[in-house]
């Protein structure tokens, strides 16, 4: 075989991932994806191997449950044939490769800069001077917006291409953001350190990225994770998910200029995050996920008041998802705007939401599950339209959903471990992927360690890196005064993508 | 005199009860009723900036806007006392006083050189054009009416009295205040709250404005609000005397301004395109409104 296929969360000796030439990685990775709607490359990327570069290919099943890791050495020299050219999907992963080392890629329509990593291999491609995509033409016009927000959001340039309020074009810069992180995992040596840094990857995202990063950890050092561990993971994630898909909620209203809606919902966001705070210290849930433990075991008085603020949070979300969701001029707003069609948030690989809301299902709960949510059997919310009536409503459902999860889980409180944990080094030459389903979409982490057990790779790819294009999609036809309410449905994440 | 001075006071209120009714739907507190006037007095304290790529053009616009608005509001009448300027015609003069002031501002707009400011331009330009024939048929019609030509003799010339011309007050109202809402970029039309350049009408025409020049420029907008809830109240106290006409004006420019805020809080703002479609929409109201004159006049066969 020419691929190893593994599970989630599951650490294998770097030697046991095939390495093979490139044209046979090339159709090996085309042929497992093309045709395949339930496969999608979760992560590739390349690292440094002595002189060479390792191209490292990780494309998920949905239906077997499995990934399949393959890999191959090239040279930074090397001009290769493009994945792109055969598939879309693979367009951000090829461009940061080049980004990164310098390497080739021919049949590549859009070798653009990703995000200027600061270790990039062409120094004198700056943000200053980005090849926007051009119009020769007296009839269209540009507008630029950004990079610095009107309101107080995170930065990234939006160049729209227009014909009067129409939207012919929207190409989309960003790297604003850019902190080094990958390259700080790898600086920062204490545990502590790079579990902060884990938090700091989206700020809205912290449960997710952190579960991602302290999953490989535990598997890195073979620890066994406990019940309660899992437990509280998977509660403080759906907590995460329905306060955010809240907030959303809300400003997708603020955006559209419906008050009501923009002031009742960013009330009802406060109780959950509160919350947090009650339980682990953060309404960001900052410091809540470490690894190897269980920082701040979930009593049954907390269920008691979970299930409290849950009682009164989803009677006036009810009310107010009726009030809004019966408003013509709200509806009028929502519906057959920023469509993006099943067949195009298939070829650029969209995940989580922003595929769920046109018929494709893509939900790590469900096709790599982890944590308490095999028990859960997790059955995806999937819309069909693509617009920005399908991304708010599957936001109203999955909140419902997850206040089903939360009543469910805090029915069966596991007692806490108190068993003093030890974490072993983690193994030698070793690769570790970790999936975990965010409220956004699906997060990737990967790790690879030295023969001393030292990081020498830690990947991270946050759902905004693929969602971006569909957002660029989204807006094309559509009034540019649609822009806000298009980007606001999708709420991507800019430092998640800049990293 | 006392239609100045009544719009002057409407005119300190107004802008703050529609913040306040809308803060108070949504179950906040709110700002206090004059804290719009006490930010514009903050800005009048202020120099303004100025681009490097501005002309002369963009430092006058402010001070025409806000004498367009002032020249406006002289030609209101209040009941049987007439404005300070009162002539045969003086409505199509109010009207093009008050596109003069516009176009200026429209001009500093495209002006500062900035993308946003001129797309606010042209959906500004666009909207004022679909809402003038709304304004002038319906001033036609009361002048056909009545058989004068100034706002002064045109109300206090028109009697409520048949069922007819009920249903063309009703109508009348229903036009001046939709014309209201345009032009002083509310919603449904457009959100001034809002923090999205790419959506906003008004407000992104004077993102570039500052300190003094942006005081001018909001205090024309109170008065503006002001000038429009007097031409409602002109429909009604034709004939009233002053005790109890005085109180009216009042107790309709607050409801007016309640009823923008509960608008702007329990709907959502219209998409762009359907702007032009619902201005337009306003035009055949008007033509209802001549329609019913003619068959007051009997001019149908």
């Amino acid at each position: 075989m020419n691929y190893i296929a593994i599970g989630n969360n599951s650490t294998i000796a770097i030697s046991d991932i095939p390495e093979i030439v490139y044209d046979d990685f090339f159709k090996l990775n085309t042929e497992l994806v093309a045709n395949h709607p339930e496969r999608h490359c979760v992560n590739y990327f390349g690292y440094n191997y002595g002189e060479r570069i390792k191209l490292i290919c990780c494309i998920a099943d949905d239906n077997s449950h499995e990934i399949f890791v393959s890999s191959c050495l090239v040279s930074p020299t090397d001009t290769l044939k493009a994945f792109t050219s055969k598939l879309l999907c693979f367009e951000k992963f090829e461009r940061e490769i080049h980004e990164n080392f310098g390497i080739g890629f021919s049949g590549h329509p859009w070798l653009k800069p990703v995000r200027y990593s600061f270790n990039r291999n062409d120094k004198t491609k700056t943000i200053a001077n980005y090849p926007f995509f051009k119009i020769e033409s007296e009839e269209l016009h540009e507008v630029g917006v950004g990079p610095i927000h009107a309101g107080v959001i995170e930065p990234g340039h939006f160049r729209f291409i227009c014909n009067g309020e129409q939207i012919l074009h929207l190409e989309i810069q960003l790297g604003y953001q850019h902190r080094g992180i990958e390259q700080l995992f790898i600086e920062k040596k204490r545990l502590l350190e790079r579990t902060t840094l884990a938090e700091s990857i989206a700020g809205d995202t912290v449960i997710g990225h952190t579960t991602a990063f302290s999953n490989i950890w535990e598997s890195l050092c073979e620890f066994e994770r406990t019940r309660d561990i899992d437990f509280s993971r998977t509660l403080a994630l759906e907590l995460e998910r329905i306060a955010i898909h809240t907030g959303d909620l809300s400003a997708v209203c603020t955006d559209i200029a419906y008050q009501l809606g923009s002031s009742v919902f960013g009330r009802l966001r406060t109780p959950i995050i509160n919350f947090m705070q009650e339980w682990g210290g953060n309404r960001l849930s900052k410091g809540f996920v470490r690894p190897g433990r269980n920082q701040f075991p979930f009593t049954p008085e907390l269920g008691k008041r979970l299930a409290l603020v849950l009682d009164a949070f989803e009677r006036d979300f009810d009310e107010m998802n009726t009030e809004l969701f019966k408003l013509p001029s709200a509806l009028s707003r929502f519906e057959r705007t920023g469509v993006v069609p099943s067949a195009d948030i298939l070829s650029i690989g969209a995940v989580g939401m922003a595929a769920r809301m046109s018929k494709l299902n893509r939900d790590i709960r469900q096709s790599h599950p982890f944590g308490l949510y095999p028990e859960l059997q997790h059955q995806p919310i999937i819309k069909h339209h693509g617009d920005v009536y399908s991304r708010v409503q599957i936001r109203k459902e999955e909140v419902k959903q997850s206040i089903g999860y939360v009543r469910k889980l805090i029915k069966n409180i596991p007692e806490p471990n108190t068993k003093p944990f030890k974490l072993k080094t983690p193994n030698p030459n070793s690769f570790t992927l970790s999936l975990v389903e965010g409220w956004r979409g699906e997060i990737c982490h990967c790790a690879i360690t030295d023969s001393k057990g030292e990081l020498i790779l830690y990947k991270i790819k946050d759902p905004s890196f693929h969602n971006w294009l569909a957002l660029a999609l989204a807006v094309r036809n559509n009034e540019i005064s649609d822009f806000p309410i298009c980007n606001k449905s999708f709420n991507l994440s800019y430092c998640g993508h800049d990293l | 005199m006392l239609s100045l001075l009544l719009i002057l006071v409407a005119a300190l209120f107004f802008t703050g009860i529609i913040i306040r009714t809308k803060s108070l739907a949504s179950g906040r507190k709110g700002p206090g009723i004059i804290q719009p006037i006490k930010d514009v007095i903050r800005l009048f304290k202020k120099g303004s900036v100025y681009s490097q790529t501005t002309s002369i053009i963009f430092q006058i616009a402010p001070t025409i806007y806000f004498a367009s608005v002032v020249m406006a509001m002289l030609v209101i009448p209040f009941g049987q006392s007439k404005g300070i300027i009162s002539f045969n015609g003086d409505f199509i003069f109010f009207a093009y006083v008050l596109a003069l002031g516009k176009f200026f501002s429209i001009i500093s707009a495209l002006d500062t050189g900035s993308s946003f400011e001129g797309m606010g331009a042209s959906r500004e330009a666009l909207y004022s054009m679909f809402a003038e024939p709304a304004f002038f048929i319906l001033m036609g019609s009361l002048a056909l009416l009545t058989g004068y030509t100034s706002f002064h003799e045109i109300f206090a010339a028109l009697h409520v009295g048949s069922y007819i011309s009920y249903a063309i007050t009703v109508l009348a109202t229903f036009v001046l205040v939709m014309v209201a809402m345009i032009e002083n970029s509310r919603m449904p039309i457009d959100d001034p709250k809002t923090h999205l350049e790419l959506t906003m009408v008004h407000e992104v025409m004077i993102l570039d404005n500052s300190g003094f020049d942006l005081g001018l420029i909001l205090t024309a907008g109170f008065m503006k609000f002001a000038i429009y809830g007097a031409l409602v109240v002109n429909l009604f106290i034709g004939m009233v005397r002053y005790e109890y006409a005085i109180p009216m004006f009042f107790a309709i420019q607050f409801l007016m301004a309640v009823s923008i805020g509960l608008i702007e809080s329990f709907m959502a703002r219209f998409r762009m395109s359907h702007n032009a479609q619902f201005i337009v929409a306003l035009t055949s109201v008007s033509l209802l409104i001549f329609f019913a004159v003619l068959l007051i006049l009997g001019k149908f066969a």
